[in-house]
């Protein structure tokens, strides 16, 4: 099942001539060309694109740690006016493909000058629009006791200090799988940048990619393949990291 | 405290749901006026042979890629659960696909897979068979794409195996203890109790497979060939919003998709009371 990544690590450190002829598993050389030559081979270079892929992903995470947990709380936990139906508006917007809201949510961007910003992949995550998270969050919330809350009300915490002090601690779990996939999805997200992004100096690594495919024709598939290889580098070594709490997210959530 | 989900609610998904439902009763372009037209975009959807086209695509890669996936992932998380060395490492392994095959990295190792030099007709080569260009042609090009969402079967497996840790022992040994084999067992007792995550896998993995789109973007260099026989329902949204700026028009063909997503789930779950299996029954 790995046989493909590992044939494409062979391939990338191949020179460009033996790559098109390069069957099963091709003899010869190693060489780190294809990654000197395509770092640089669009007129701006990879350090730019993987800094600008770092940068997006670490506002989502922040942004939907923040919002998701914050709203979840009190959606599980206060008690106000159309408590209900908000909660139902979370659910339904879960339902809802990204595909219907993308149109107007562009037309909005960019009548307010957000194009070419990483406004548009950003913001969304501080107003805690990844309905599932906060789904699954107040699913969480609702199993920590009640006693918690209330005895720290007692004892003179206010509802933002039950929140910061009580609640986001308890929530670790649930925040650590938030955590890994809003930054695999991200670090994955094609859409989004394709769209919002055209000027070269904001791609982020998946869009750059795309603009070396779209680009490839004098220099052949060589350094397609060494900066895909890179691109995948950061997934690889989270998962390594990451891998116990990665697995029991999917176990417990369904989430991929 | 709830300002920053209300705003978050409203403005980045209410407000663009109806907004959404507007445009498309209009002919709004970026580049024309814009006139109210009614249904009139809902007609136009279902006289458009590219519609009929990206729907017939999409199907054909759900009901072939969704089966299969599910089918492997089931399969190996038997194997797994049945005791064996390296069950780390295997899990890993397996799972390792899941996490990165949504990515254009991995969409642009497929094409180079999937080309007349590549792999694929390397490994067919051994056994003597001509190998030929699997993206160019039409009647291959959407198997590529259904073979890459088998490829991440490592998550759904992940779900069958902690379903399989689940179910009692109890109930095992005494089956075993009554003299039932493996396959009465599985047939009998792991099975059943395994279909609410069956079911749960199917739905989810259903409507993923609905708004794929980075892969067929990818394999099919933006435009959904060769001759459109890789135009998933997205892709051809993503066209005609994005690229011919057709927005009214692309919005109604995005509701087409929401209502047909939500008729099949719902009927998925009719259907299910038939076959899934929960405990308290």
């Amino acid at each position: 099942m790995i046989y493909p990544l590992l044939w494409m690590i062979r391939l990338s450190f191949l020179p460009e001539s033996e790559v098109a002829n390069a069957g099963l598993w091709p003899e010869g050389i190693w060489t780190g060309i294809n990654y000197t030559e395509g770092w640089s081979t669009l007129s701006v270079d990879f350090t730019t694109f993987f800094l600008n892929s770092a940068v997006v992903a670490i506002l989502a995470l922040i942004g939907n740690l923040l919002a998701c947990s914050l709203s979840a709380y009190v959606l599980a936990r206060l008690r106000f006016r159309l408590q209900p139906v908000y909660f139902g508006v979370v659910i339904a917007t879960l339902l809802i493909p990204v595909h219907v809201l993308l149109i107007p949510q562009y037309l909005t961007f960019s009548y307010i000058g957000a194009l070419n910003t990483f406004i548009p992949l950003v913001l969304p995550k501080f107003l805690a629009t990844d309905a599932f998270f906060v789904f699954l969050m107040i699913q969480f919330v609702r199993g920590i006791p009640r006693e918690l809350d209330q005895a720290a009300f007692m004892d003179g915490a206010g509802y933002f200090r039950i929140y910061w002090s009580i609640i986001l601690p308890l929530m670790r779990p649930a925040l650590a799988t938030t955590a890994i996939f809003t930054v695999i999805w991200t670090w994955n997200d094609f859409l989004g940048p394709l769209i919002y992004l055209t000027r070269t100096s904001l791609y982020t690594v998946p869009v750059a990619l795309n603009a070396l495919l779209s680009t490839d024709t004098g220099f052949g598939t060589g350094r397609l393949l060494a900066m895909s290889v890179l691109s995948l580098v950061p997934l690889v070594i989270f998962f390594f990291v990451a891998q116990k709490q990665i697995l029991e997210g999917i176990s417990s959530s369904g989430l991929k | 405290m709830l300002l920053p989900w209300l705003v978050g609610a409203l403005g980045i998904t209410i407000g663009p749901l109806i907004a959404s439902l507007v445009l498309s009763l209009t002919n709004y372009s970026i580049l024309g006026s814009t006139e109210f037209v009614g249904l009139d975009n809902y007609a136009a959807v279902f006289s458009d042979p590219k519609f009929f086209k990206s729907m017939s695509v999409t199907l054909m890669y759900v009901c072939l890629a969704v089966p299969l996936q599910l089918g492997l992932a089931l399969g190996l998380a038997l194997l797994l659960e049945k005791g064996i060395r390296w069950l780390g490492v295997y899990r890993a392994g397996f799972y390792l696909p899941s996490l990165l095959g949504a990515s254009v990295a991995i969409a642009l190792l497929w094409r180079q897979i999937f080309k007349t030099d590549g792999l694929v007709n390397a490994v067919l080569s051994i056994f003597g068979v001509t190998g030929r260009n699997w993206l160019y042609d039409p009647d291959t090009a959407l198997l590529t794409l259904v073979l890459l969402q088998v490829w991440t079967f490592g998550s759904p497996m992940i779900i069958f195996l902690a379903g399989l840790k689940e179910i009692p022992k109890e109930l095992i040994e005494a089956a075993t203890v009554d003299g039932a084999g493996y396959g009465r067992r599985l047939k009998s007792i792991v099975l059943p109790l395994l279909t609410p995550m069956i079911f749960f896998n199917l739905i989810l993995q259903t409507v993923g497979a609905f708004q794929a789109f980075n892969q067929a973007y990818i394999v099919s260099g933006g435009t959904g060939g060769p001759v459109d026989s890789t135009l998933f329902y997205t892709l051809y949204v993503y066209i005609v919003g994005f690229i011919e700026y057709r927005m009214g028009y692309a919005s109604a063909l995005a509701w087409v998709l929401v209502i047909f997503i939500g008729i099949l789930t719902a009927v998925q779950f009719i259907v299910s009371r038939k076959w899934v299996y929960y405990g308290d029954q």
